[in-house]
């Protein structure tokens, strides 16, 4: 079995008396993507959330290959190797696709924050921006103010931030949210190409993608796991189609 | 494309400039040489804090603070008969005004937006209050400093700061150098990662910069700055009071910042010559100075968002821009292949 790129183990989110997550153990193989699928307020978001470090775990453990990172800070995790792309688009909107994505290699580059010399005059770091602008389709934007693309390309551009920054794992929060049919096709196809030698956690809300997309499945109800499996076996499972599939379909 | 122009033209201007101020001493009489060494030293006051302002987005109400701290290690720290060194007491200085950045920069960084600006408000009047009701230093009143530093090398009095050109001329190399310093920061990995938090704070934290780190650093460097500026007044005028370090002085140099531009490394400078300027002529021509010079500094503010310094760049063009990576970050190959 390929080893686990990233393993939560019992986690538990308690905001006030409210149990937003509880109990929730799963893993990510690198050569995978896990999806996690829900219905409104099962908990996706908060268990993203606590993977990513911006929220702190009540109880449990989170795992990056061997080390135990439970409890890091968002840029301690990000420099780790955890990245993220947020529901709603997160970018630098002044800045261009460029620099946008210069900026994320940079972070991991050495001498990030030094304080001289160019920081546009690295070479080594716009190589490795180029290389993630173009595995995201975006070298022809380059030039462009990210502000001024279209949301479809925004979410590209998030997508290749996240590469630029040569992460082991990818959380995507919905990335498919908002999209037209065919910039959906585009990004279903760049989601799929981004598990070669790395471990992606996707939460979506579009089943189609999420049975193209998913290698294994992961149902949450109410904060907890319902079911956990090949996406088969989880549809076919009686739970999952009571708590969710037969609502949504 | 005139690009390569454009670029020499950006090169030749502030070389020009600097050429046309240094020769500004054999052209005027002395009370303007030194009027323009005022208006230096609040410019420099007014581009440290932009550091954090415009560059960093955090808007801080204490910078008076770090400017009257280092006048006040001045005045404390020289002797009352004879001048003092300069290669001691400026680093003493803007030392004291660094470690106090990194003081009140460790706390009320833990705070964000308007509860950034109530808390260095608040230390800043700390220290105001410091200074102004204790026997520090003579208390409200202030004190007097008799003497001018000197810079000595080897019994030579390498710069007699008595002379005001000479005073002017030191001014105006650290102003230059400090114009230098904060253009290759903006430039730098730290200073991108210093605006990248400012436009996407949870983008910058979540692909690994450690903002509070990067924000405490500007923090300091602008500090220290700042105590550069204050060092000079508190020589330039011999005297340093409690109001050096209140927050209208804060204020007044915040409203400098937004007069001249944010975005850029020199537009507080340029807004301390036009509310300086504005101010002596103003003086000058009515008793109801203040109000006719907040009157205009109103009118300016709102009609141009950005401040004095997009009026020139309309004007002039780019070419006056300055520390504008962005713009220049574009990759060759799309330039080539729109062409």
């Amino acid at each position: 079995m390929p080893e686990a790129a990233l393993r939560a183990e019992k986690l538990e989110k308690r905001f006030g008396g409210l149990r937003a997550v509880a109990d929730v153990s799963l893993d990510v193989r690198v050569g995978e993507i896990h999806a996690v699928i829900g219905p409104n307020g099962a908990g996706k978001s908060t268990l993203i959330n606590l993977l990513s470090g911006e929220l702190r775990v009540t109880s449990g453990t989170v795992h990056l290959g061997e080390r135990n990172v439970s409890g890091l800070s968002p840029d301690r995790l990000g420099l780790a190797g955890v990245g993220r792309a947020y529901q709603k688009t997160t970018i630098f909107l002044p800045f261009t696709v460029f620099e946008n994505v210069r900026l994320a290699a940079q972070a991991h580059a050495p001498g990030a924050l030094r304080m001289f010399g160019a920081a546009s005059r690295n070479a080594a770091v716009n190589a490795r921006a180029r290389e993630a602008l173009a595995t995201a389709g975006l070298e022809a934007r380059a030039a462009a103010v990210a502000g001024l693309l279209s949301h479809g390309e925004q979410r590209q551009l998030e997508i290749a931030m996240v590469l630029a920054s040569d992460p082991k794992i990818l959380l995507l929060d919905e990335p498919l949210a908002g999209m037209g049919q065919a910039e959906a096709r585009g990004m279903i196809d760049l989601i799929r190409s981004l598990k070669a030698g790395r471990a992606v956690l996707i939460v979506e809300h579009d089943m189609d993608a999420v049975f193209a997309l998913a290698d294994r499945l992961t149902v949450m109800a109410d904060g907890r796991v319902i079911a956990s499996g090949l996406p088969e076996d989880v549809r076919r499972d009686p739970a999952v189609r009571a708590a969710y599939l037969g609502e949504g379909e | 494309m005139n690009g390569g122009a454009a670029r020499i033209a950006s090169r030749l201007w502030p070389a020009a400039l600097l050429v046309a101020a240094a020769a500004l001493p054999f052209l005027a009489p002395a009370y303007y040489v030194q009027f323009a060494s005022k208006i230096l030293i609040m410019g420099l006051l007014a581009m440290a804090l932009n550091l954090v302002v415009g560059f960093g987005g955090l808007v801080s109400l204490c910078h008076a603070a770090f400017f009257g701290l280092a006048g006040y290690a001045l005045a404390l720290s020289a002797p009352q008969y004879e001048p003092t060194s300069l290669w001691i007491t400026l680093p003493i200085a803007v030392g004291a005004a660094a470690l106090a950045a990194l003081a009140i920069g460790a706390l009320s960084l833990r705070t964000r937006g308007i509860y950034f600006i109530m808390v260095t408000l608040a230390f800043g009047e700390m220290l105001f209050f410091l200074f102004h009701d204790t026997k520090i230093a003579g208390g409200s009143d202030g004190t007097f400093i008799y003497f001018k530093p000197e810079a000595i090398v080897g019994g030579l009095v390498l710069l007699d700061l008595e002379k005001p050109r000479v005073f002017y001329w030191v001014v105006l190399a650290l102003t230059a150098a400090a114009v230098a310093l904060l253009a290759a920061v903006v430039r730098s990995p730290f200073g991108r990662a210093l605006e990248a938090a400012r436009v996407n704070e949870r983008r910058a934290r979540s692909l690994g910069f450690p903002l509070y780190r990067i924000r405490l650093a500007a923090f300091v460097l602008s500090g220290a700055l700042a105590g550069v500026a204050g060092y000079f007044n508190a020589a330039q005028f011999g005297y340093v009071a409690p109001q050096m370090l209140g927050w209208h002085l804060s204020a007044t140099a915040l409203v400098m910042v937004v007069l001249g531009g944010m975005r850029t490394v020199t537009g507080p400078l340029l807004g301390a010559t036009i509310l300086i300027g504005l101010e002596e002529v103003l003086r000058v021509l009515t008793e109801h100075w203040k109000l006719a010079e907040g009157l205009i500094v109103m009118v300016i503010v709102l009609t141009l968002s950005d401040g004095v310094r997009q009026l020139f760049e309309m004007a002039f063009g780019t070419a006056t821009r300055m520390a504008r990576p962005r713009a220049k970050a574009p990759l060759p190959a799309r330039e080539a292949g729109h062409a």
